[in-house]
């Protein structure tokens, strides 16, 4: 991606920028216009996230509306993450990973004391085993959501593929050191994520991974972009997304 | 899964209880553990989407991405253990005559179908509709905000090695079943898909029939 294309990375226009430690969970306002790089560190990272508008916390990111009016099971760069109001919460603009998974869901308490033994804060202090399931409970807390609110979530960085018949396997290697995925917010968003690892990890040991999170203004979809375009699908979604903001 | 087709070993003549929902509607009911319940496809290719909550505290509820991954494949079909957010086996699919069963293509809405097809289908029958309409009559504190990812019993949605993913034509017929035995005490939320836009009902939605049998 050249730096004169719209939207386009500027370090000018960096609003802020942070690091989210390996295991840890982070929320966060995306307004729209603005775009959040997430990157990934030092490789192999797993991000869990979910997507609320956070003007109305009922209209949240929809896994199946996004994969059916995409024909994707995955999301890349073109693609966009639709709420189930048929409108977009965020495009993806730039992705130099490829494939991030829409369908493994969370780790929880359970299974990360069966893959990875126990870990408790009293011995570990912030070294403490930590999963998915709670973290982001444990954000929406602060949001009044909880349980009933997490739903099927994104997990950037990792891909889970599926053979004819169904199989699903977790492909290692996925993320290097450095690769990053830019989310263009087209509504205002509530950012919810977890760095726990893919409940599919094949890693015997617990090793989750930490990111890099940078907000820049990049403004909001122009008529030729590439996202709006993508199909005819994303382009009604963007047309009910911008009456919402008419 | 692979797709072995299973036979029921239940007598019709011997449920508890049986209603044949029409396309369009809701239906919902309190399914007891160590109850089966059946839902039968009564005229082909009709999709049934379907949502369980635990009756004891509905916040638990069926997961899509729990059942699919604890089982390693994204069809259901008999010998899956439909897990909820929690974990716990619901159900377990005992029989299933028709091989494979969707959870990864939602329910349709009135939204949703703007975006699909085009914004001037608004205004038709929804999944989404249906499921309110349930919610809102059992008065228990349920919304929008509890319609998490649903199954789709009889849809085909086949998802490639290459990551695609399409809405296929049905692979059920006419006299269809799967059938679930409740690992818990349950509610099931169905709604008998009206979709008109896609082949998930063959553009044709048609009845199906719920039966009941106790343990």
């Amino acid at each position: 991606m050249s730096d004169s294309a719209a939207g386009a990375f500027d370090p000018s226009r960096v609003l802020w920028e942070e690091r989210v430690p390996a295991g840890a969970h982070w929320s966060g306002v995306l307004r729209r216009g603005n775009t959040l790089r997430v990157t990934d560190s030092e490789g192999g990272a797993n991000v869990s996230m979910l997507l609320y508008n956070y003007e109305d916390k009922l209209e949240r990111y929809n896994m199946a509306d996004t994969l059916k009016g995409q024909h994707t099971a995955y999301l890349t760069k073109g693609h966009v993450c639709y709420s189930d109001m048929g409108r977009v919460l965020c495009s993806i603009t730039a992705d130099s990973c490829g494939w991030h998974d829409t369908i493994g869901g969370v780790s929880n308490a359970k299974m990360v004391r069966r893959k990875y033994g126990e870990a408790r804060y009293q011995e570990h202090h912030n070294e403490y085993f930590r999963n998915g399931f709670d973290s982001l409970v444990n954000e929406l807390g602060k949001y009044g959501l909880g349980k009933r609110d997490l739903v099927a979530n994104l997990n950037l960085f990792s891909k889970v593929s599926v053979d004819d018949d169904g199989n699903m396997k977790f492909n290692e290697g996925n993320s290097k050191a450095g690769d990053f995925i830019d989310l263009r917010f087209e509504m205002p968003t509530l950012v919810v994520l977890s760095t726990c690892q893919h409940p599919l990890d094949t890693a015997s040991e617990y090793k989750p991974r930490s990111i890099d999170l940078t907000a820049w203004r990049s403004g909001t979809a122009p008529a030729d972009d590439p996202c709006r375009n993508a199909c005819a699908e994303n382009q009604r979604a963007f047309i009910n997304t911008e009456r919402l903001f008419a | 899964m692979t797709s072995g087709l299973t036979e029921s070993t239940l007598s019709v003549g011997d449920a508890a209880f049986r209603e044949v929902v029409p396309a369009g509607e809701p239906f919902m009911k309190e399914i007891t553990k160590g109850q089966t319940v059946r839902i039968l496809d009564l005229e082909g290719n009709q999709a049934v989407d379907t949502l369980f909550y635990s009756a004891r505290d509905p916040e638990e509820r069926y997961d899509a991405n729990n059942t699919i991954r604890e089982q390693g494949n994204i069809y259901l079909t008999s010998g899956t253990i439909l897990r909820s957010n929690e974990g716990n086996p619901m159900l377990t699919i005992i029989a299933d005559t028709c091989g494979r069963h969707d959870t990864l293509g939602g329910a349709c809405s009135a939204e949703s179908n703007t975006v699909r097809y085009a914004l001037e289908k608004r205004h038709m029958h929804s999944c989404r509709d249906s499921f309110l309409m349930a919610l809102a009559e059992w008065d228990n504190g349920l919304s929008k905000r509890d319609l998490s990812s649903n199954i789709n019993f009889f849809m085909n949605v086949p998802v490639t090695p290459e990551g695609g993913l399409t809405f296929e034509d049905g692979i059920s017929e006419a006299g269809r079943y799967v059938e679930l035995r409740a690992e818990m005490d349950v509610i099931v939320l169905i709604s008998n898909c009206p979709q008109l836009n896609n082949p998930c009902n063959a553009y044709n939605p048609t009845p199906v029939e719920v039966l009941v049998w106790d343990s």
